[in-house]
């Protein structure tokens, strides 16, 4: 099996849907001459010019504006905002243009847009380049909300969320991207909406997405090794979120803990725990556990940082306290 | 979804090709004017759900504009869009049945008098959102010209909103990369409830100058200037020129929103505004070129006729249910 960067993955998968479909263009700052920040969209101009790969001024609110009308009137943007704390800029065209235009226009126009957008800390980037915001968007009607969690899933789900008819916010976490993982010889495109066993148990469902999963993954093998076998679900997609497999997994374990980076409070997690307290009410034999992020900004200092970020050991912890 | 045959003829064959004719631009803004009376006298009978936002008054720049662009351009609009739409050539039964919320309103009763649209004839939406139109025109344009289209966007909006962020990223933007899009800001002396002189310290003008836009500044109630100059503008952008802004002077003569007292407004002023009257001075000017009281009769007549039909068949629509509405917030969704 060959091994892929998560970078790499973004990028290739950019580069085959811009091969496959010349109405796909990327467009944010610095992803021409610079490659994008992360280095995420390199190559690209040179391979399909500056007509397709158009590196823009600092100006959220119009790129993504642009973004909208360009996906009504023909192309496929792929549009970079360099932090998702930038968002913030540019919330009328997601919330108010892109997420409404196919309801409100009665169905006559589709907005076959993807926002790409790095979240989450770690690198000491402070409150307002580390955020995790996926939560907002995933309360939004009309738009879809993807958080790959490896190269292979990564390139999959890209490749869907730029296929897909809607507007999709296909979030990166920032401490992936130099990541390895071994890939298949061909990477497939993977369906939005599916979420994926990443190791399986019997014993408790640890319900995640994104870079937490491999915090999840981390904190099932110290389980193990007290003979506690938690299961992880990779969600990949929020929104929509595959309700089904988190029942099935519930089913088989009766125990539900969900862990993400994103603040605790009011975050998917509290959306997941609140369907499964309904829906798989029957199937819970302890309480539902959530593990998040404090309620505090994301701090910037090695200590504070690492203070905030919810590690192993907090699901470590709330996996046993489902249990006992 | 919508048959040809239903729309209003202002972008069909027959009357595409004459639309800058003076008899033509005369119906299109006496068309725009007895629509909003009509919407005007349904609001006011409880028969439009919600608020809208009338431009009477400023009709002249909707017709004069649309006559410089083809079906293939498309064009952005505001709250206040009602003449943008009819002038763009939308079906005038669906856009009844919109406003008063059927379902086989060109929206499906899901956007109402804010959010019109034919994606049919170019016409990109009215929005919600002052200024929002700005980037999403700007996006149709950069689809244009990345697709070697030859179609342009133009997009509307008000003296108002110069005072919104995004007009700045956006005139800066197009600027930048040249894109086919003409700007059209309807200053109309008042954003809201509040006079120009209060919330914007700059001119257009000026502020055009220092993006390196031309500018264009025209008496935004006579039809016919504004038709000139927009043929100009439109002309000068389709040859690459990249963006421009054309300025029209022009008049609010209700309120922000139909219900609105004004009673922010001098009595004088408003009284004023009659001689500035679009409508009339089309009227004028068609006579003085020769047209017979009966030409315009005739025109007048057939506008009343075609707003009939309109009016009965949204009357007799179905309303808009939202057990189907409910399954259409996603493409893949509506079509399982």
């Amino acid at each position: 099996m060959p091994e892929l960067r998560f970078g790499h993955a973004v990028n290739r998968a950019l580069s085959d849907a811009m091969a496959a479909d010349p109405s796909v263009i990327v467009l944010g700052e610095d992803v021409g001459e610079a490659g994008g920040s992360f280095g995420a969209t390199r190559s690209l101009r040179e391979r399909f010019g500056a007509e397709r790969v158009l590196d823009t001024p600092i100006s959220e609110a119009a790129i993504v504006g642009a973004a909208v009308g360009a996906a009504m009137s023909g192309l496929k943007p792929v549009v970079e905002i360099m932090f998702m704390d930038f968002v913030t800029l540019a919330m009328d065209a997601l919330v108010n243009q892109a997420a409404k235009a196919r309801f409100m226009f009665g169905g006559q126009t589709s907005v076959p847009m993807v926002l790409r957008t790095p979240h989450g800390g770690g690198v000491n980037a402070g409150p307002q380049h580390s955020q995790c915001l996926e939560a907002w968007f995933a309360h939004i009607p009309g738009l879809k909300v993807v958080c790959p969690s490896d190269a292979a899933s990564a390139y999959g789900l890209l490749r869907a969320a730029i296929d897909d008819p809607d507007p999709v916010i296909f979030i990166e976490n920032k401490s992936l991207y130099g990541r390895k993982a071994d890939v298949p010889e061909t990477l497939d495109i993977l369906p939005l909406g599916k979420a994926s066993v990443a190791r399986a148990g019997r014993d408790a469902t640890i319900v995640t997405y994104g870079a937490a999963v491999h915090t999840a993954l981390s904190a099932a093998s110290a389980l193990a090794r007290d003979g506690i076998e938690a299961e992880v679900l990779d969600l990949r997609s929020l929104q929509p979120w595959d309700e089904q497999a988190v029942l099935a997994s519930l089913r088989r374990t009766h125990r539900l803990i969900v862990a993400h980076e994103a603040v605790e409070a009011f975050g998917v997690g509290a959306e997941i725990a609140a369907r499964m307290a309904d829906v798989g009410f029957d199937e819970l034999d302890g309480p539902i556990v959530r593990v998040g992020a404090p309620f505090t900004p994301v701090p910037f200092s090695k200590t504070l940082e690492a203070g905030y970020l919810p590690g192993a050991d907090a699901i470590v912890t709330a996996v046993r306290r489902t249990l006992e | 979804m919508h048959e040809d045959t239903e729309r209003h003829p202002g972008r069909g064959a027959d009357r595409g090709a004459n639309r800058a004719e003076p008899a033509e631009l005369y119906r299109t803004v006496r068309l725009i004017r007895r629509t909003e009376e009509r919407l005007k006298d349904l609001f006011a009978a409880g028969e439009v759900p919600g608020f809208i936002h009338l431009s009477i008054g400023q009709e002249a720049i909707s017709a004069g504009v649309m006559s410089a662009l083809t079906p293939q351009d498309t064009i952005a609009s505001t709250h206040r869009g009602h003449g943008h739409a009819i002038a763009k050539g939308l079906s005038l039964p669906g856009f009844f049945a919109e406003l008063l919320g059927k379902e086989d309103g060109l929206c499906r009763g899901r956007g109402g008098s804010m959010h019109v649209a034919d994606m049919s004839v170019g016409m990109l939406g009215a929005n919600g959102i002052v200024a929002a139109g700005l980037s999403i025109a700007m996006g149709s344009a950069l689809a244009h010209k990345t697709l070697k289209r030859e179609a342009i966007a133009a997009v509307f909006f008000g003296d108002g909103a110069l005072a919104e962020g995004v007009v700045h990223e956006t005139f800066n933007l197009a600027k930048l990369w040249r894109l086919p899009l003409l700007f059209v800001c309807e200053n109309n002396g008042w954003g809201e409830f509040l006079p120009t002189s209060k919330q914007i310290s700059f001119k257009l003008a000026d502020l055009a100058a220092a993006y390196g836009l031309p500018h264009d500044d025209v008496d935004g109630n006579n039809v016919f200037a504004v038709a000139e100059s927009a043929h100009r503008a439109v002309g000068r952008i389709r040859a690459g020129e990249g963006p421009r802004i054309l300025e029209c002077r022009t008049t609010r003569v209700r309120g922000h929103y139909e219900g609105d007292a004004q009673k922010y407004r001098a009595p004088d002023e408003i009284k004023a505004l009659a001689e500035r009257d679009a409508v009339q001075l089309a009227a004028l000017a068609l006579t003085k070129q020769g047209s017979s009281e009966a030409e315009l009769s005739a025109i007048n007549d057939e506008v009343e006729r075609t707003l009939d039909t309109a009016v009965e068949k949204a009357r007799t629509g179905a309303e808009a249910a939202f057990e189907t509405a409910r399954r259409e917030v996603y493409t893949r969704e509506a079509r399982s």
